[in-house]
């Protein structure tokens, strides 16, 4: 018998007090799916204000701009982390590449593809997000357009991270909604929330092991 | 520890020479483990510290009890149907371009990783912090086939190159302080990569900076990844792990082939149910409201991470478990380890007394089901508990830890006893018998009266007496009643009955005569 078939029906055999009839559904599952938090809407300003704050106590800086400010905090994030190589996925607004590339720094696509080695030698990325959820200070990349695959937001030791308050959501079942049909159409999916940490120490926390250790938020207003 | 002159000289630091399988069983292994005062120090500061953290962040949340009872239904649905769920799982993966391996056991599972290392020419693996991984002990299969396996993990990391074995499930070096962490890093790093930086003290960002760079290496060069898996999406094939230090999204990013070996009761029905574990593990496990990375991937995606998927479906046990209907709530689990942080016997014992990588009170329901009742060691993991049930309380997915406690123990005790009756087993019989009628009691009576006739109200003392003598020592107990109570009842109630044929009858006439 092969493995696959032995397990299966060792499975079988020991859930011979499940009735035959009984099916999956059958199984209550107490809860109901997608809510979101009371603290209010996608985008509202008590969701936006609970993400700030969750996202800030991880360490992470957030910048808070009006729409149209992209251009100039993106300057100003590349000075304020000393960035002197940065990578541009491919999707990003053609006006933020411009700002990027007069800000002083040394850009790269990833077309063609760059290296591990060479993306360990770029010091900064910079992308879009697909989804930010509040109550966890929780950023969702999909690595669609604007996002990169995802060792462009790994290598790099900062990452500049271009979110809109309208992709804002109270908490994690409303993200996963939101994520939903890009897992199904089988995206790989990462969340962030601040920057890579360990506590493996006597459990004292330490900022930046080997991901980005350095997450910079640009929350933009639409 | 001698080497053979032709023995090939090791890839990877060597294990301590007692493993787990050497290990006695905990009431005789924790006696040592309670020795080592730096180690419950370190435990002690370091649960206390991790279950105020859980506990602050379970009352940030609402409706923390509603989640918990919603992820005990829907792994007790996948576990009541996991035939179709693995099934499901399967195709689906497939369907993404996942190869799917099936394991019975521990050999089935390294021998595959082991055909899939050698068919990928590689002589190296970097890995994921993994509990299916440590419980089929495949750094050592992959040893012995001439692969290196790397741990990651910087808990695991400190483990390995310390020579030591994994003492918690989530913070595995929990028994290392930094001093300790420093001296395994200064001495040996330098022999397997990058070395420790010279001058390099014990604080732990200095540590952490040490590892990053030293295992950066070996993450840009590797070209095979080993994973476990927290979670597999039936519906879609999705697998799932959560991190903090990016060294899970390294391994499952850079090299060109990954395997997950995850274990069958893993599974999840669909994306959905995903809101309910990712909001209940991270606030239980590292107690913070989400862990920094979690990713999750459906097959191959051109261009963009490993182009060769595998997935391991690990039994090793677990159908085992599955088939007690009392035990397979342990199924549940999702290796947040937060009984052990809550446990006060873990805290003190520490995790190796429990001679497994899973310690604490889920190592005491799981291993001994997992592997079954045959070895000490696990004859005796269900009576490594308190019963105080502080686990029951804090566990995400309400696991019944007690009640499976207390079942496992009744097991040990039927097993023990199918074929050598015990002297406890003979004694409760013998009693039985006397209870059983008054007539039988009142013999037994006889003799403890004239006992008591024999020591004369004198207090007993030590004395040489077969079996008592022990208890005597530290006790002094008073002699037996010359009078028993039916004696007195006689006497006080029917002071005209004439002495019966009964030898309690027999007594009141002795009674009267002193």
């Amino acid at each position: 018998m092969s493995a696959r078939d032995e397990v299966m029906a060792r499975v079988r055999e020991a859930l011979q007090d499940v009735p035959d009839g009984e099916r999956a559904e059958d199984v209550t599952v107490a809860w109901s799916y997608g809510r979101p938090l009371a603290t209010g809407a996608p985008g509202s300003a008590e969701v936006v204000d609970d993400f700030v704050e969750k996202v800030e106590d991880y360490g992470a800086v957030v910048v808070r701009v009006p729409s149209g400010g992209v251009e100039t905090a993106l300057r100003e994030a590349l000075a304020a982390l000393d960035a002197r190589k940065v990578v541009l996925p491919d999707g990003l607004d053609p006006a933020w590449v411009s700002a990027v590339a007069g800000a002083g720094v040394e850009t790269f696509t990833d077309d063609p593809v760059l290296s591990h080695q060479e993306l360990n030698g770029i010091d900064t990325v910079v992308t879009t997000a697909a989804v930010g959820m509040a109550d966890s200070g929780t950023i969702a990349l999909d690595h669609s357009a604007g996002q990169g695959r995802r060792a462009l937001t790994l290598l790099p030791d900062k990452h500049l991270c271009v979110v809109r308050t309208s992709q804002v959501v109270s908490d994690v079942p409303e993200g996963i909604a939101v994520l939903a049909p890009a897992i199904r159409s089988r995206q790989p999916v990462t969340w962030l929330s601040g920057g890579s940490a360990t506590s493996d120490i006597e459990l004292s926390r330490v900022e930046g092991v080997h991901g980005p250790r350095t997450l910079y938020v640009v929350l933009v207003e639409d | 520890m001698t080497t053979q002159p032709e023995a090939r000289p090791r890839l990877t630091p060597a294990p301590p020479e007692v493993s787990w399988l050497g290990m006695p069983p905990f009431p005789e292994a924790v006696k040592t483990e309670l020795r080592r005062s730096q180690q419950r120090k370190n435990l002690a500061h370091a649960t206390h510290t991790i279950r105020g953290k859980r506990a602050l962040r379970a009352s940030e949340v609402d409706n923390w009890e509603e989640l918990r009872t919603a992820a005990e239904n829907i792994k007790d649905r996948v576990g009541r149907h996991l035939d179709e769920y693995l099934l499901q799982a399967e195709a689906a993966m497939q369907a993404a371009g996942v190869t799917v391996h099936w394991a019975r056991d521990a050999a089935d599972a390294t021998r595959i990783v082991t055909d899939i290392a050698r068919a990928k020419g590689v002589d190296e693996v970097v890995k994921i912090k993994s509990m299916a991984t440590q419980e089929i002990d495949l750094n050592e299969a992959l040893e012995e086939a001439g692969i290196a396996a790397w741990e990651t993990d910087l808990a695991e990391l400190i483990v390995q190159l310390g020579h030591d074995l994994p003492s918690h499930i989530l913070v595995p070096a929990i028994h290392r302080n930094r001093t300790e962490v420093r001296d395994i890093f200064a001495e040996e790093m330098g022999r397997y990569g990058t070395p420790a930086p010279e001058g390099m003290t014990d604080d732990p960002t200095e540590l952490t900076d040490a590892a990053r760079a030293h295992l950066r290496e070996k993450f840009l060069r590797a070209k095979m990844a080993v994973s476990g898996g927290n979670f597999i999406v039936a519906e879609t094939g999705t697998l799932v792990i959560v991190e903090s230090e990016g060294n899970g999204r390294m391994c499952l990013t850079l090299p060109e082939t990954l395997v997950s070996v995850v274990g069958i009761e893993k599974l999840l029905p669909t994306l959905e149910d995903l809101e309910v574990f990712l909001k209940l593990l991270p606030r239980s496990s590292t107690g913070e409201r989400m862990n920094p990375y979690t990713s999750l991937w459906t097959g191959v995606r051109e261009g963009d991470g490993p182009q060769d998927l595998h997935v391991v479906l690990l039994d090793n046990g677990r159908s085992r478990v599955l088939s007690d209907p009392v035990g397979r709530a342990a199924l549940r689990c999702i290796r947040c380890s937060a009984c052990l942080n809550i446990c006060p016997v873990y805290e003190r014992a520490g995790g190796h007394a429990y001679g497994s990588p899973y310690p604490g009170p889920i190592g005491a329901i799981l291993n001994p089901q997992l592997r079954g009742l045959d070895s000490p060691v696990d004859k005796a993991l269900p009576f490594a508990s308190s019963l105080c049930g502080a686990c029951n309380e804090v566990c995400p997915v309400k696991i019944p830890f007690t009640d499976i406690l207390v079942h496992l123990r009744h097991k040990v005790v039927e097993k023990k006893t199918e074929k050598h009756p015990t002297g406890e087993q003979a004694l409760m019989k013998t009693t039985g018998r006397v209870m059983s009628a008054g007539k039988n009691l009142e013999k037994v009576q006889l003799a403890s009266r004239g006992a008591g006739l024999v020591f004369k109200n004198k207090w007993l003392g030590p004395m040489p007496i077969p079996l008592a003598s022990r208890w005597l020592q530290a006790r002094d107990v008073e002699a037996p009643p010359t009078q028993t109570f039916r004696e007195w009842w006689d006497k006080e109630h029917r002071p005209s009955a004439a002495p019966g044929e009964t030898a309690g009858g027999q007594g009141s006439a002795t009674e009267e005569e002193r």
